[in-house]
C-alpha cells in the first residue's frame, strides 16, 4: 500500500477491483464502512458478486482477465472528459516529457520488439534530452509527442462498445463506473483503488496495476489521504517478507540481486545507481551504494573490507538473463535439475499454478525439507492421489515449527507498518521457532564447510550471531536490520559511538562504517529503542497514528505525500492534510507538519510564485523525480495494453493483432499445455478465497468449526449455465482443464451471469483454492489442479485468476 | 433500570461469520458435520451445538442486479418470552429471566418437559433439541461474560459495527437513529424488535426477504394474532412494574 489500512477511511470513492476484502480482508471492511458512514462511495467490479459487492453502491461485473480494457477505456473517459487534475498532472507527473522518435505503437506491439526472442528492446521507449541531458517538457501538455497526448492516442481505441465487446460488462455500467470513480479529480477529492491476487495472477498482472497507478496519477489520487495505489496482501506479513528479500530478484530493501556481469562492487553499483543532471531530482537511489555496502557490513562484518570489496564476491550470483522465480523453480525440478528443496511455511503441492506439475516435480527431488505446523499435501505428496510411492525417491523430513504466537518478532502489514508481537506461548513439543531452525542450520552448514567443501568463503564469513544464550533473538536481529555505526565518527555534525544504532538511513555511509540489513528499516530500531513495539493511539487527525508501531520509509505513513500538495506547500484537501507547509516552523525557517514528509525541501515555489532553488520534486525515488504515466522500465510496454489471458474463450482480441501478450511467460515440458478456443474447454475459469478459510487451507482445514462454516471444494456457476448442463444446486460436478481434474459440489447462484462478449455468451465459474486431499477427507482438492504454469513478463507470477475448463455431472 | 439489548444492523453486516465462530469459542461448542449444501450457509439450521448462524439469502434484486442479505440469527431474548409461558405451568424455574440484563435463560429443569413445548413456542425457531436427550440450548447473551463487564463474544468480534450491545434505552436510540441514516439508502428499510425484544434487526428490505422468522411467527395453534398483540400490550406494562421494583 501506498497508503494504510485505517487511511481507506479518508476517502470520497473506494474502488475495489482485483480484491473480495469484505471476504479476504474482513477488518479493512471497518474502514470502508467509516469511510460510507462519511459519504464515500464503495464500487465492486468483480466477475462474481461477492460479499463486498453486497455492501458496493454499485456492482458491475467483467470477464476475468480483462482489467485492462475496463481501465483503459477508464483513461480515455477521463482525457475525453477533460477531467484529469491538470494542475497535478503537469507539475507531479511525467506527462509533459516529450517521447523520443523511437517509440511506437502499432496494432498491439510497442517499437523495439525481437518476436524471435519473444521480447523488447526498451531503449526505444526514451525521452527526448534537452542540453543539459534531462527529459524535455511542455509543461502545457500540447506537444503531440508528450506523454499526455501519446497516452490520449494509446486509449483511443479503447471506446465503450470495444470495451464492453471485450469485458461483458453492459456500456451504460462501464460509463457508471467511470463517472462514479471519476469524480475523485475534483481539488480535494480522492478515490482509492484496492487490489489483490484478482489483479497481480494475470500475464498482463504488472499492467493492470500500472493502468490503474496511471488513473491515480491523472486524478491526482497518489499522496493524498484517501488516495494511492493499495495492494491488499495475502498474509499478514507479505510486506515484510518481500521488503527482507524473499524474491529471487531483489536483496534487503528492493536492492537487487548481483548478476554474473557483475564482476565487481564498483560495476555492480555503477549497474543500479541512477544519476540525474536535474538539480530539482532528488533521485533517492543516487544513494545505492550506502545501502549495498551498508547490507554487505552487516552480512560479514569485519570479514568485508575495502580491499575485499566489503565481501561483494562471497554473495551468489544470478546467471544473466536466467529467472529463478516460483515457476521457474518446478520447471528446473520437473526437469530433475534441481534435487534438493525446503518448502519453509507454503504448501507448493496445492498453492502453486499447475499442481500436476509441481507435485509430479516433487517426486524428482532427493530430498526435501517440509517446516510447517501441520502435515500438508506438499510433505506427503508421496502417497497423494495418482502416486506410486514404491517408485518414489524423494526423502522427506517434516520440521514441526512455532506458530506466530509462539515467538517474538515482528511482522509487517499491507501499509507497510512494523508491529511488534510479544511471545504469547511455548511452542509444543520440539517445534521450534524459525529463527532457532535457521540459526541451527546455519552452524550446521558451517561446521560441515570447516571441514571440505569447494569455495567455503561465503559460508565461513558470515557474521551469524544473532543468537543470545544459544537461543535466536529476534531483538539482535530487529537492530542488526537497522544497523550500526562501526567506528566512532561524526555524520551530519551529530558524534555517534561504534556500536551505537544508525538514527536512519540518511546516516548510511559507503565507506563500510555503517551496517544496516536493510536500509528501508533502518531508524526502526533506535537509540530510543524499538520503534515498533510503540502502542500510543492518535486522538485525532486523519489517521496517521505515528506513534504507533513503526512504519516504512522513516514512518512516512503515505508515501509520495509531498504531491499532497500544491506547489506552494498548501494541502489539496484541506479537510484531510497529510503534509503542510508552515513558513514559521522552525524559528522562522518554514518546515513541514503532518506526516514525515517525502523529504524535507521546501515547496516549488515561494509565497511570490517564483521558483525555489532549493525544492525537490515530489517522486524521489524516480530519477526524473515525476511520476511515470510513462513507463519505459517495463517488460511489456511503456502503456499498459489489453491482451488475452494465455488461455481464452475469443479468437481475436478487437484491440489489435495481438491476442495475448506477447512476451507472457510460458514453459514447454510436456506437461505444460495450454488451450484457448478449445471446445472440450469452452468456460473460463478462475480461483478465490473465502473469509473463513486461509491460503491452502493448512491452518483452517483443520479447525472444526471453520471446517463446519466452509466444509468442501465448490464450484460456483450461473443458473444459465448449470441449466444447460443439467446441473443441480448441491449436485457434484467435475470441473476440467488441460491441466487436470476435480471433483466439487456446484453452487448454482444468480450471483454469476453469462457474459456478452463479441456477440457471443461465455460463461465464467470459480472455485475457492483451499482445500487439499491430506484433509478433511472429501473436501476436495486444489483448485490449482486446474491452473496453467504461465506468468507476467516483469514478475513471473503466475496466471491463476484466468484459464478455461469444462464443467459437467460427476 | 431497562436491561440489555442487541442491535443487530444488517446493512453493515459482511457475512465474515466472525461472530457465529466466537460464539462457538466462547461456549466451547463443538462443530457439527456439515456438507456444502449450495449455500455459503453453513451449519444449515441453529441447533443444540450452534446458537448463532449468519443466514444467507440471495435475490434478484431492482436494475436485474442481486442482492445478497446476510442475518445473524439468533434468541430474541424477549421481554415476554413466549418459551417462559409454554413451561412455567409444567416446571417452575425452567426458564428464567436475568434480571440484570433480561436475558433468557435455560436451565437444566428443562429436561423434565417435553421438550417440543418449548420448540412449538418459540415464534423466531430458536431452540433446539439435543437428538438423543431433547436437551435444549440457545443463545445466553453471554450473560457470564455481561456479568463480568465484557460484551457478548459475537459483538466483541465484529469488525464493522454491524452487532452493537448496551442498554435496551440506548440500543432503542442507536437503531433509530440508524434507520433515518439508512432510509436514504434503503428506502424499504425497516427496525424490527423495538417494542417487545431485546434483539433489534435493522434490515435494508423487508423481514421475509431476509429469512422466514425474521420476524415474530406466532404459532398459530397457540394463540391468534390479537390475543399475541394483548399480550405484548400487557407485557410493556408489566415491564413497566418491574422497573419500579429493579430500578
Amino acid at each position: 500500500m501506498t497508503n494504510h489500512w485505517i487511511d481507506i477511511r479518508n476517502s470520497d470513492c473506494i474502488l475495489v477491483m482485483g480484491s473480495n476484502p469484505a471476504e479476504n480482508h474482513p477488518i479493512s471492511f471497518k474502514w470502508i464502512t467509516a469511510a460510507m458512514k462519511n459519504g464515500a462511495k464503495l464500487i465492486s467490479v468483480d466477475p462474481r458478486f461477492t460479499r463486498t459487492s453486497s455492501k458496493a453502491d454499485f456492482y458491475t461485473a467483467l470477464r476475468s482477465g480483462t482489467d485492462i480494457a475496463f481501465l483503459g477505456g477508464m483513461i480515455k473517459y477521463i482525457l475525453e472528459k477533460d477531467n484529469y487534475f491538470k494542475e497535478y498532472v503537469a507539475a507531479y507527473t511525467n506527462a509533459p516529457f516529450i517521447v523520443a522518435d523511437n517509440y511506437d505503437f502499432k496494432d498491439g506491439l510497442f517499437s523495439g520488439f525481437d518476436a524471435k526472442g519473444r521480447k523488447y528492446d526498451k531503449k526505444m521507449w526514451g525521452f527526448v534530452k534537452d542540453e543539459k541531458g534531462n527529459p524535455k517538457k511542455d509543461r502545457t501538455l500540447k506537444d503531440p509527442r508528450c506523454v499526455l497526448q501519446l497516452l490520449k492516442q494509446h486509449y483511443d481505441r479503447y471506446d465503450p462498445e470495444t470495451v464492453s465487446a471485450i469485458t461483458g460488462t453492459p456500456k451504460d455500467e462501464l460509463l457508471k463506473v467511470y463517472e462514479m470513480y471519476t469524480a475523485t479529480g475534483l481539488k480535494g477529492k480522492a478515490g482509492t483503488i484496492m487490489y489483490a491476487m484478482g489483479w497481480t495472477q494475470h500475464t498482463v498482472g504488472v499492467q493492470n496495476i500500472r493502468a490503474m497507478a496511471i488513473i491515480q496519477l491523472l486524478l491526482g489520487n497518489m499522496g493524498v489521504a484517501g488516495g494511492g495505489v493499495n495492494a491488499l496482501r495475502g498474509e499478514s506479513n507479505v510486506q515484510g517478507s518481500t521488503d527482507h528479500c524473499i524474491l529471487f530478484h531483489i536483496l534487503p530493501g528492493y536492492l537487487k540481486t548481483p548478476k554474473a556481469s557483475q564482476q565487481t562492487l564498483a560495476a555492480y553499483n555503477k549497474k543500479y545507481t541512477p544519476t540525474t543532471n536535474d538539480p530539482l531530482s532528488a533521485n533517492w537511489w543516487g544513494n545505492y551504494p550506502k545501502y549495498s555496502v551498508s547490507l554487505l557490513k552487516s552480512y560479514f562484518g569485519d570479514k568485508g573490507t575495502k580491499e575485499n570489496d566489503f565481501g561483494y564476491n562471497w554473495m551468489p550470483k544470478l546467471d544473466d538473463k536466467k529467472a529463478y522465480s516460483w515457476l521457474d523453480l518446478f520447471d528446473v525440478m520437473y526437469r530433475g535439475d534441481l534435487t534438493g528443496f525446503f518448502a519453509w511455511g507454503q504448501n507448493p503441492a496445492a498453492s502453486g499454478a499447475d499442481a500436476p506439475k509441481t507435485r509430479a516435480a516433487l517426486a524428482k527431488l532427493d530430498w526435501m525439507v517440509n517446516v510447517n505446523i501441520f502435515d500438508n499435501e506438499t510433505g506427503s505428496f508421496w502417497k497423494g492421489p495418482g502416486m506410486s510411492p514404491e517408485e518414489i525417491k524423494t526423502e522427506v523430513f517434516f520440521l514441526p515449527c512455532a506458530v506466530s504466537v509462539e515467538k517474538e518478532g515482528s511482522i509487517t502489514n499491507s501499509g507497510r507498518w512494523m508491529q511488534w508481537r510479544y511471545k504469547a506461548a511455548n511452542p509444543p513439543g520440539q517445534a521450534w521457532s524459525d529463527g532457532h531452525i535457521l540459526m541451527a542450520l546455519g552452524e550446521k552448514i558451517k561446521d560441515l564447510y570447516q571441514k571440505s567443501g569447494v569455495f567455503p568463503e561465503p559460508i565461513l564469513n558470515l557474521k551469524w550471531d544473532y543468537e543470545t544464550h544459544g537461543e535466536f533473538d529476534a531483538h539482535k536481529m530487529a537492530k542488526e536490520i537497522n544497523g550500526y555505526f562501526l567506528k566512532d565518527m561524526t555524520v551530519k555534525g551529530k558524534q555517534f559511538k561504534k556500536g551505537d544504532l544508525v538514527p536512519s538511513f540518511a546516516y548510511l555511509q559507503a565507506d563500510g562504517s555503517t551496517s544496516s540489513a536493510n536500509w528501508l528499516y533502518c531508524n526502526s530500531y533506535t537509540g530510543k529503542g524499538n520503534m515498533a513495539a510503540r502502542r500510543t493511539r492518535e486522538k485525532s487527525g486523519i489517521g496517521l497514528n505515528l506513534g504507533w508501531a513503526w512504519c516504512w520509509p522513516v514512518n512516512r505513513r503515505i508515501i509520495y505525500n509531498r504531491a499532497s500538495v500544491d506547489p506552494y506547500g498548501k494541502p489539496w484537501d484541506k479537510e484531510h492534510p497529510v503534509i503542510a507547509w508552515d513558513p514559521s516552523a522552525k524559528g522562522g525557517k518554514g518546515g513541514w507538519v503532518g506526516d514525515v514528509p517525502d523529504g524535507g525541501w521546501p515547496p516549488m515555489l515561494n509565497p511570490d510564485g517564483t521558483p525555489n532553488p532549493k525544492t525537490k520534486y515530489p517522486f524521489i525515488m524516480k530519477p526524473e523525480g515525476h511520476a511515470r504515466i510513462f513507463g519505459p522500465g517495463r517488460a511489456d510496454g511503456p502503456f499498459p495494453e489489453h491482451y488475452e489471458p494465455i488461455e481464452c474463450p475469443v479468437e481475436k482480441n478487437p484491440l489489435s493483432a495481438q491476442l495475448t501478450n506477447p512476451v507472457a511467460v510460458t514453459y514447454d515440458t510436456d506437461m505444460d499445455i495450454y488451450k484457448s478456443n478449445d471446445p472440450k474447454f469452452p468456460f473460463v475459469g478462475t480461483t478465490f478465497r473465502v473469509s473463513e478459510h486461509w491460503q491452502t487451507g493448512v491452518m483452517t482445514r483443520w479447525q472444526p468449526w471453520l471446517l463446519e462454516a466452509e466444509p468442501q471444494l465448490f464450484v460456483e456457476m450461473s443458473k444459465e449455465l448449470a441449466g444447460m448442463k443439467g446441473i443441480k444446486n448441491g449436485e457434484k460436478v467435475t470441473v476440467e482443464s488441460a491441466r487436470g481434474k476435480l471433483e466439487a459440489v456446484a453452487v448454482v447462484t444468480i450471483r454469476l451471469r453469462p457474459f456478452k462478449i463479441q456477440g457471443k455468451t461465455v460463461h465464467q465459474v470459480g472455485l475457492p483454492w483451499h482445500y487439499g486431499w491430506v484433509y478433511p477427507k472429501n473436501g476436495g482438492d486444489s483448485a490449482n489442479i486446474l491452473t496453467p504454469s504461465a506468468g507476467d513478463p516483469n514478475t513471473r507470477i503466475p496466471e491463476t485468476k484466468a484459464f478455461m475448463v469444462n464443467v459437467r455431472k460427476a | 433500570m431497562s436491561g440489555k439489548a442487541f442491535f443487530i444492523d444488517t446493512t453493515l453486516c459482511t457475512a465474515c461469520r466472525g461472530c457465529q465462530i466466537a460464539c462457538k469459542q466462547w461456549n466451547q461448542l463443538p462443530a457439527t458435520k456439515t456438507h456444502n449444501w449450495g449455500s455459503m450457509q453453513n451449519p444449515k439450521d441453529l441447533s443444540y451445538d450452534t446458537y448463532k448462524l449468519v443466514r444467507f439469502q440471495e435475490h434478484n434484486g431492482p436494475d436485474n442486479k442481486p442482492v445478497w442479505y446476510f442475518f445473524p440469527d439468533q434468541c430474541r431474548h424477549c421481554l415476554e418470552p413466549s418459551c417462559r409461558e409454554a413451561v412455567d405451568g409444567e416446571v417452575s424455574g425452567g426458564i428464567l429471566i436475568d434480571h440484570q440484563t433480561g436475558a433468557v435463560l435455560f436451565t437444566d429443569k428443562l429436561k423434565e418437559i417435553d421438550p417440543d413445548d418449548v420448540l412449538n413456542a418459540c415464534p423466531f425457531d430458536i431452540p433446539k433439541a439435543q437428538e438423543k436427550t431433547g436437551f435444549l440450548a440457545k443463545c445466553t447473551m453471554c450473560v457470564d461474560r455481561v456479568h463480568n463487564g465484557l460484551l457478548p463474544a459475537c459483538v466483541k468480534t465484529c469488525p464493522t459495527g454491524a452487532m452493537n450491545f448496551g442498554d435496551r434505552d440506548k440500543m432503542v436510540k442507536m437503531a433509530k437513529g440508524r434507520l433515518t441514516e439508512a432510509k436514504t439508502r434503503f428506502p424499504r428499510a425497516t427496525l424490527t424488535g423495538l417494542e417487545n425484544l431485546r434483539v433489534f434487526y435493522l434490515l435494508a428490505d423487508v423481514p421475509k426477504m431476509y429469512y422466514t422468522y425474521a420476524e415474530a411467527d406466532l404459532p398459530p395453534a397457540r394463540m391468534d394474532r390479537k390475543t399475541a398483540l394483548r399480550k405484548m400490550g400487557r407485557s410493556l406494562r408489566e415491564l413497566a412494574g418491574e422497573l419500579d421494583i429493579y430500578g
